[in-house]
C-alpha cells in the first residue's frame, strides 16, 4: 500500500532461528536442531520412503529413472557452478558408462554388481582422458567441444559398425535383486549428494570455485589449475558414468541412444529449474520433470517441445530456480520499510 | 573432375548453412543454436506456401524470407535479448527453442519423405563429362552472388556500417548513436533471413525432413569454428576446406563418414587453435 508520496522498499532479513543456529549454539535446543535438520532428513526420508508409496510395477521404475537423471544433473551442476566447465555432453559419460559396464557384463561375464562400480571408475579415467585436451577452453568453446564428442562418437559406432552398430548390445544382465536395483541407485544418489556437498565446502572444493571465478588468479598463486580441472571432470564424470551403467541395467540395453541428446538436455534443464549452484536442486529438478515427461509420453515427441518450453521459461524469467527461492522463504523473512 | 563440381557444390552449400550463424554470432556475439531450426521452419513455410494455399514459387520464396526473418526478430526480442551476454545461458536457451520447434514440427506431423519443394529450373547439363543438374549451378551463382551482395551491405549501406561497428565495439557503437539492441534484432532477422535463404536454394535437392535441423546446425557451427567465429571470409574459407574434405572422404572411405568430418574438424579446432584459422579474436580471451 502506497501513501502519498511515501517511498517504500522491500527488505529482507535472515530469520532469527538462522543466525541462532549458524555456530555451535545450534546444539541448545531441540527447535533449533530440526530447524536445520528438517530439511535434510525430508530429502532423504521423502527418496527413501517414495518406492514405498508408489503404486505398481511402473512407477517404481520412473523413480529409478528419475535418480538416474539426477544424478547426471548433479555431475552438470557440480562442473558448471563450482569448477566453471559447463559440460553439454552428459550423453557422452552415460554412453561410455553404458557401453563399459555392457561389455564388462556380456563379454566376461561379469555381475553387475562389480561391472557398475568398475563402468563408473574406469568410464571416468576414459572421460577424462578425452576430455583433458579441452580443458583450457573456457565457456562457449567447451561447452561446443562437449557437445560434439557424444555426437562423434555415436556417428563412429554407427560407421565403423563396432560395439553392435545399430543394433546395439543385448543380453544384459539386470541387477540380481529388485529392491537392490531399487535402493541401491537411491542411496548412491544420496551418498553422492552428501559427498559432493562437503567436498565443495573443504580446501580442494575452495580452488575450484577460485577457478570459476577467476582462474588466472588461481594460476597466479602457483596451482596448476590443469590438475584440478582434471581431477573435477574425473568425478563429474565418474559420477555420469555411473548414471549410464545403471540405465544399461535398468533396460538390459546398451546402444547408439545412449548417446542421444535427451542425456544432455534433460539434466540441463533439470538444473536450470532446481535452481543451479545448490547441488540439491537438480535432484528436486529431475523429480518434477522426469515424471511429467513419462505422463506425456503418449503424446510422442511433444513431451520435448513441453520440456523445452519450461527450460526457455526458466532460464528467460526465473533463471534462480525454485531451490534458491525455497532457500530464500526458509531463512529469511521480506518486509516493506519505509525510504 | 567429379570432386571438383561436387566439392565445389557442398562446398557452397555449408557456405549458406553458416552465412546466418556467422552473422548473428558476428555481430551480438549469440551462438545462435536455433538456426538448424530455423532453417528446417522455412522449409515447411515454403511448402505450405506452395502446396496448401498454393501460392506462386516467387511469391512463396518472398514470403517465406520475410516470415522467417520476422520470427528470428520476434524470438531475439522476446526471449534471447533478456539472456544476452550470458552465453550459456544464450546455448541453452537457444537450443530449447531449436528443440520446441523442431519436435514441434515433427509432433505436427511434418516427417516422412512426403515433403519435398520445387525445384526452380528444371534439366541438367554437363560440365567436362559429368551432368549436373541447373538447380546445384543455381546454388553457386546465387551462393557467390550471396556473399558479394553481403559484403556490399555492409560496406557500403548505413545498416551493415552500424551492424559492423556494433560487431567491432558495441561500447563506442553505442556513443555514435547506434541503438545496439535495435541493432541485434536487425542481425537476428537477417540471420533467420539467410537460413530461410539456404532452405530454399538447397531444400529442393532433396527432401525436407525434421532431423536435417541438428544436422545444419552442425555443420553451421564446424564452419564458423574452422573459420574463426565471427570472421566472415574465415568462413567461407572454412566451408571449402570441409567441403572438399567430405567429397574426397565419401569418394574414398563412404557416406557414413561425410558427418563425421565435420564433427572431427570442431573438436580438432578448439583443440589446436580455438580462434580459428582466421580468427580475429585473441586466442587470450578464449584459453587460460
Amino acid at each position: 500500500m502506497k501513501i502519498g508520496t511515501q517511498h517504500r522498499r522491500q527488505e529482507r532479513i535472515d530469520r532469527g532461528i538462522k543466525v541462532r543456529t549458524d555456530g555451535l549454539y545450534a546444539l541448545m535446543s531441540w527447535r533449533e536442531l530440526s530447524y536445520l535438520i528438517a530439511p535434510r532428513l525430508l530429502l532423504i526420508g521423502g527418496l527413501l520412503l517414495l518406492p514405498l508409496v508408489v503404486p505398481g510395477m511402473y512407477w517404481p521404475r520412473v523413480i529409478s529413472i528419475v535418480c538416474i537423471y539426477a544424478l547426471l544433473a548433479t555431475s552438470f551442476d557440480f562442473l558448471a557452478h563450482y569448477v566453471g566447465l559447463v559440460s553439454l555432453g552428459g550423453a557422452f559419460f552415460v554412453g561410455i558408462g553404458g557401453y563399459i559396464t555392457a561389455l564388462l557384463n556380456t563379454e566376461l561375464g561379469i555381475s553387475p554388481l562389480v561391472s557398475v562400480p568398475a563402468a563408473a571408475i574406469l568410464g571416468g579415467v576414459i572421460c577424462t582422458i578425452l576430455l583433458l585436451p579441452c580443458l583450457p577452453l573456457r565457456g562457449v568453446y567447451f561447452a561446443i567441444v562437449t557437445l560434439m564428442y557424444p555426437l562423434f562418437l555415436a556417428r563412429g559406432i554407427e560407421a565403423l559398425n563396432i560395439l553392435g552398430g545399430t543394433d546395439g548390445i543385448l543380453g544384459i544382465d539386470s541387477v540380481p535383486y529388485a529392491w537392490l536395483e531399487q535402493y541401491g541407485i537411491i542411496v548412491m544418489l544420496l551418498l553422492i549428494l552428501f559427498g559432493l556437498r562437503r567436498l565443495v565446502n573443504t580446501d580442494l572444493g575452495l580452488v575450484m570455485r577460485a577457478i570459476k571465478d577467476n582462474d588466472q588468479a588461481v594460476k597466479a598463486s602457483g596451482m596448476n589449475i590443469t590438475h584440478y580441472k582434471a581431477l573435477a571432470v574425473f568425478i563429474a564424470s565418474s559420477v555420469g558414468c555411473l548414471a549410464g551403467a545403471c540405465l544399461v541395467h535398468t533396460y538390459m540395453w546398451a546402444g547408439i541412444s545412449t548417446f542421444a541428446l535427451d542425456f544432455s538436455i534433460l539434466p540441463i534443464a533439470a538444473t536450470v529449474i532446481g535452481g543451479g549452484g545448490t547441488l540439491v536442486g537438480p535432484v528436486l529438478g529431475c523429480l518434477i520433470l522426469v515424471p511429467i515427461s513419462e505422463l506425456l509420453r503418449d503424446f510422442g515427441t511433444l513431451r520435448i517441445v513441453f520440456y523445452s518450453l519450461i527450460l526457455l521459461g526458466f532460464i528467460v524469467f526465473r533463471s534462480e530456480g525454485l531451490m534458491i527461492y525455497g532457500q530464500r522463504k526458509y531463512h529469511q523473512f521480506e518486509r516493506w520499510t519505509n525510504i | 573432375m567429379e570432386i571438383l563440381i561436387y566439392g565445389t557444390i557442398n562446398s557452397v552449400a555449408l557456405a549458406l548453412y553458416a552465412l546466418g550463424f556467422a552473422l548473428v554470432y558476428g555481430i551480438c556475439r549469440l551462438p545462435n543454436f536455433a538456426h538448424g531450426a530455423l532453417y528446417v521452419l522455412s522449409g515447411f513455410i515454403a511448402w505450405t506456401m506452395i502446396n496448401t494455399l498454393k501460392t506462386n514459387l516467387l511469391v512463396a520464396v518472398v514470403a517465406t524470407l520475410i516470415v522467417t526473418g520476422i520470427i528470428g526478430a520476434v524470438i531475439y526480442r522476446l526471449f534471447l535479448i533478456r539472456v544476452r551476454g550470458m552465453e550459456i545461458s544464450e546455448i541453452i536457451a537457444s537450443y530449447a527453442i531449436a528443440l520446441a520447434i523442431l519436435e514441434g514440427l515433427r509432433w505436427g506431423g511434418f516427417r516422412g519423405m512426403t515433403y519435398t519443394l520445387p525445384v526452380f529450373v528444371e534439366g541438367s547439363m554437363t560440365i567436362g563429362g559429368i551432368s549436373v543438374d541447373y538447380q546445384r549451378i543455381l546454388v553457386v551463382v546465387v551462393g557467390a552472388a550471396l556473399v558479394a551482395g553481403l559484403w556490399l551491405f555492409t560496406h557500403y549501406t548505413r545498416v551493415g556500417l552500424a551492424l559492423r561497428g556494433m560487431a567491432q565495439d558495441e561500447r563506442a557503437a553505442l556513443m555514435l548513436g547506434i541503438d545496439s539492441d535495435m541493432m541485434a534484432v536487425v542481425a537476428m532477422g537477417m540471420g533467420s533471413m539467410l537460413a530461410a535463404f539456404a532452405a530454399i536454394l538447397l531444400l529442393p535437392l532433396g527432401n525436407i525432413v525434421v532431423e536435417s535441423g541438428y544436422n545444419v546446425l552442425i555443420l553451421a557451427i564446424a564452419v564458423c569454428i574452422v573459420g574463426g567465429l565471427g570472421s566472415w571470409m574465415g568462413a567461407v574459407l572454412a566451408a571449402f576446406l570441409i567441403g572438399f574434405a567430405q567429397i574426397l572422404t565419401v569418394v574414398y572411405l563412404g557416406a557414413h563418414y561425410q558427418m563425421m568430418v565435420a564433427l572431427l574438424a570442431i573438436i580438432f579446432t578448439l583443440i589446436l587453435k580455438p580462434s580459428g584459422l582466421f580468427g580475429q579474436q585473441k586466442e587470450l580471451e578464449e584459453r587460460v
